[in-house]
């Protein structure tokens, strides 16, 4: 029998008997009722209880016995677990059977076990966030086992291409060595998400402005979703967007003026992530204009300010923690951005303060760490781990601050609804 | 400090000049961004239309002795060129399948080389001249034009431009989305559950909540390396199938889906729960019975939005493996597959310009859909919220 269908026996078995449980003790709970003792609970209510301890700990105890011997690094004796659950599923539909009393709170050991369910549920984001934690960090550190940390963190030159040599022993073979420094690899990303947040805040800010402060209702209905299909269009739309038909233009610009450009030049992908990035920062900062207090306003226009005055000095002002907290929101989105640089930017690890030029993100190169034909345990591999892990610390940082600015915000004005 | 009338005037007509100006900057501002979201698509379909045509010949095709063994000579020798090999290839297969068609000859439509699509469409010019010649013969005939292309919704991935199709991709995004919604609505909607109706507010529940507003700002990237590390590395799922693909996305979606809940949870008013409790409901009761119930679409309307999110991502994907080549797909969710978005990222790293084409039409048909599915969940939203 392969493990499928001893799977689906075992599923199968388990299903008989909880709908046995189910009748069995329905029936006897209707019984006792019948016999006229008052009951603390209903018929079902016995029984779906017989129904949960019955599949429930048999349940458990094949889900976390498959899991310690994967742990342990054992085959899975499918079979033995299985039936082992069985067992218990046995013992568990005559213990509920017993507990069909009048005196038996069934109602409320429900709620107790579908409590402790939900309660399971939510820590699965928490688990999500350990494990992203501990598979980059685990990594990473086997990286910085092969590769010293300093070098990673203040080498400029970024060629991993040779470390397969190594990998196989050959490391001293002709060729240089593979050298892993990552400030090129976030010079250019910090370059695209600047040429970005240079497109992003000043449209972003300029649309909310327009649409809290001067646009009549009927416009601002209309232009929100118009604004919001923006952030929906998938990335890899936005990619070939950039790589083919922003590049080439921002080439053909560059030429006009005499200068030369690359095919894979960072304008391109910096433009389109910038425009991708507007719906983020515009519909953030719409909201915390929009939650501004009026008083402000009529305030400062009975001094007899211009309303452009009026944004300028009192309002941007008062929501300044916000329209930050979006910007930075902005940046660690345009940080973390893969396939706009994956398709438009260039390879080549380079560093450069010319946009016109080709230059490689980390984005990019976690990527080509993990899709080329390398071994799992090659440095350059692992790399990708290393690179991944100061990601996720920039991004987490950020996110932290930007919560931390609007929630300054929002108990300034005691807003909610942000 | 004084100043005369005139001056301050003069001033104020400034001072309003300027306000005006701030009001065409924004405005501005706002065109721009929707003009850019006109040019986006239109550029796309412009590019994208052409690849829903196909070139198409008629040509007397002869299923015989000789056709069986070399299929190339089953047309005649000018227009054998024109044609793709992906049609002489099935042949002899189709001829021993059905032996009726042993010694006819048939006219009949087959699908043409790119070269000759992509001469048709006028986008480049890399046939024979020759060939070029007996292809202006067909045209005037009539025996050779641009049809409507069903290979491109009928099949996979191929080498070959004018065979390559979604098929195969669109079959892995239905099975890849099955999995991330078996995982990350029950679990999304029990989390929000919890959060919302169940939860003492202490620290863990607050270190849940901050923790899900940071995953749902986490780059998707690092998801990828999530599921390589630990799906696959770890528990052995096998790469590049729908369900690592699945899995990995499910919990991206994870946050989205708990936030929308949430949200639907909280605009159900507390005289509905406090009703409940009063004939005596246990809170799973109301919660069940009373509370689900209402706040369901505004569940379904962001669960929609997410799964929309969850079917445009690519990044996550490309680190377990999911832009593979997959000609024909298959329905398993063990198997190696591909996705509509890694299809596209796959064609458009072809250098070939039949490619580009392709690439723009994947991109039209992933959009289309997409815009279904929010339309969907716009609908749902109009037409079951209730405004308490």
């Amino acid at each position: 029998m392969t493990t499928n269908t001893v799977f689906l026996l075992f599923c199968a078995v388990l299903l008989v008997l909880g709908g046995i449980a189910f009748t069995l003790s329905r029936a006897k709970a209707a019984r006792v009722r019948a016999t006229g003792t008052t009951m603390h609970a209903q018929p079902d209510q016995y029984a779906w209880f017989a129904v949960l301890v019955t599949a429930g700990p048999a349940l458990l105890v094949s889900a976390l016995g498959a899991f310690v011997l994967l742990l342990m690094g054992a085959d899975i004796p499918t079979f033995y677990l299985l039936a082992a659950s069985l067992v218990i599923a046995l013992i568990g539909l005559v213990m509920g059977l017993n507990q069909v009393r009048s005196d038996f709170h069934a109602r409320r050991a429900i709620e107790g076990v579908i409590r402790k369910l939900l309660a399971a549920a939510a820590m699965i984001s928490i688990l999500t966030t350990l494990g992203i934690l501990l598979s980059i960090i685990s990594e990473a550190l086997r990286f910085f086992q092969m590769h010293s940390f300093w070098d990673f963190v203040t080498g400029t030159t970024w060629n991993p291409g040779a470390s397969f040599l190594s990998a196989a022993g050959r490391g001293d073979e002709g060729g240089s060595a593979a050298q892993f420094g990552s400030i090129p690899l976030f010079a250019g990303t910090f370059m695209i998400t600047l040429i970005a947040m240079l497109v992003a805040i000043p449209f972003g800010l300029g649309a909310a402005i327009y649409m809290v402060e001067f646009a009549p209702l009927r416009i601002r209905k209309a232009a929100k979703p118009v604004i919001e299909v923006l952030a929906g269009i998938p990335t890899v739309v936005y990619g070939v967007f950039a790589a083919l038909t922003v590049a080439p233009l921002v080439v053909d610009i560059a030429g006009l003026f005499g200068l030369d450009a690359s095919y894979s030049n960072a304008l391109a992908p910096g433009l389109v992530m910038g425009i991708m990035i507007i719906p983020f920062i515009s519909s953030l900062s719409d909201d915390v204009i929009n939650s501004v207090p009026n008083s402000l306003r009529e305030g400062a226009l009975a001094l007899g300010i211009t309303k452009a005055e009026m944004v300028r000095n009192v309002v941007v002002p008062a929501a300044a923690p916000g329209i930050i907290s979006a910007s930075l929101l902005a940046v660690s989105r345009a940080l973390g951005e893969t396939m706009i640089v994956v398709m438009a930017a260039g390879m080549r690890p380079n560093l450069t303060a010319n946009p016109l030029e080709d230059m490689t993100t980390v984005t990019v190169s976690i990527v080509a760490a993990l899709t080329g034909d390398q071994e799992f345990e090659s440095a350059q591999t692992l790399s990708a781990f290393a690179l991944g892990l100061v990601l996720f610390i920039v991004t987490l940082t950020l996110n932290v601050v930007s919560v931390f600015m609007i929630r300054r915000f929002r108990e300034k004005y005691r807003v909610n609804n942000l | 400090m004084s100043q005369s009338f005139e001056e301050i005037s003069a001033q104020l007509k400034k001072r309003h000049r300027r306000s005006a100006r701030m009001k065409w900057m924004t405005m501005g501002a706002l065109i721009l961004s929707a003009a850019f979201l006109v040019v986006f698509i239109s550029d796309m379909v412009v590019r994208g239309w052409p690849a829903f045509q196909q070139a198409q010949i008629q040509v007397e095709v002869s299923y015989d002795e000789q056709s069986q063994k070399l299929p190339l000579a089953a047309v005649d020798e000018d227009v054998r060129p024109l044609i793709s090999r992906g049609f002489f290839r099935p042949l002899p297969r189709k001829m021993e399948s059905n032996p009726a068609l042993m010694g006819t000859t048939q006219t009949q439509w087959v699908i043409a080389d790119s070269r000759v699509d992509q001469y048709l469409k006028g986008n480049e010019d890399r046939l024979r001249p020759a060939d070029k010649e007996t292809l202006q013969a067909l045209v005037e005939e009539g025996r050779a034009e641009l049809k409507f292309n069903t290979t491109f919704f009928t099949t996979g991935d191929s080498k070959m431009p004018e065979l390559a199709g979604i098929a195969s991709a669109a079959i892995g995004t239905v099975m890849t989305m099955l999995v991330t919604m078996a995982v990350c609505f029950p679990i999304g909607v029990m989390t929000a559950v919890y959060l919302e109706e169940f939860a003492p507010d202490n620290k863990l529940t607050q270190i849940i909540e901050i923790n899900i507003n940071n995953l749902a700002a986490v780059p998707s990237i690092l998801f990828g390396l999530l599921g390589l590390a630990i799906y696959i590395s770890f528990f052995g799922v096998p790469r590049s199938s729908p369900l690592v693909g699945g899995l990995t996305l499910a919990l991206m979606t994870l946050p989205v889906i708990i936030i929308s809940t949430r949200a639907a949870l909280r605009s159900v008013p507390d005289s509905i729960r406090h009703a409940a409790f009063g004939v005596g409901c246990s809170r799973w009761q109301v919660v069940r019975d009373h509370v689900l119930p209402v706040s369901l679409p505004g569940i379904l309307t962001g669960s929609i939005i997410g799964l929309a999110q969850a079917m445009g991502e690519t990044a996550p994907l490309i680190i377990v493996g999911m832009v593979a080549f997959i000609p024909d797909a298959s329905i398993s969710i063990t198997n190696a597959s591909t996705v509509m978005p890694a299809q596209i990222f796959t064609w458009a790293s072809e250098p070939n310009s039949a490619f580009a084409e392709k690439t723009a039409g994947g991109i039209l048909v992933l959009l289309a859909v997409l815009i279904f599915l929010n339309a969907l969940a716009v609908w749902l939203r109009n037409k079951f919220e209730r405004r308490w």
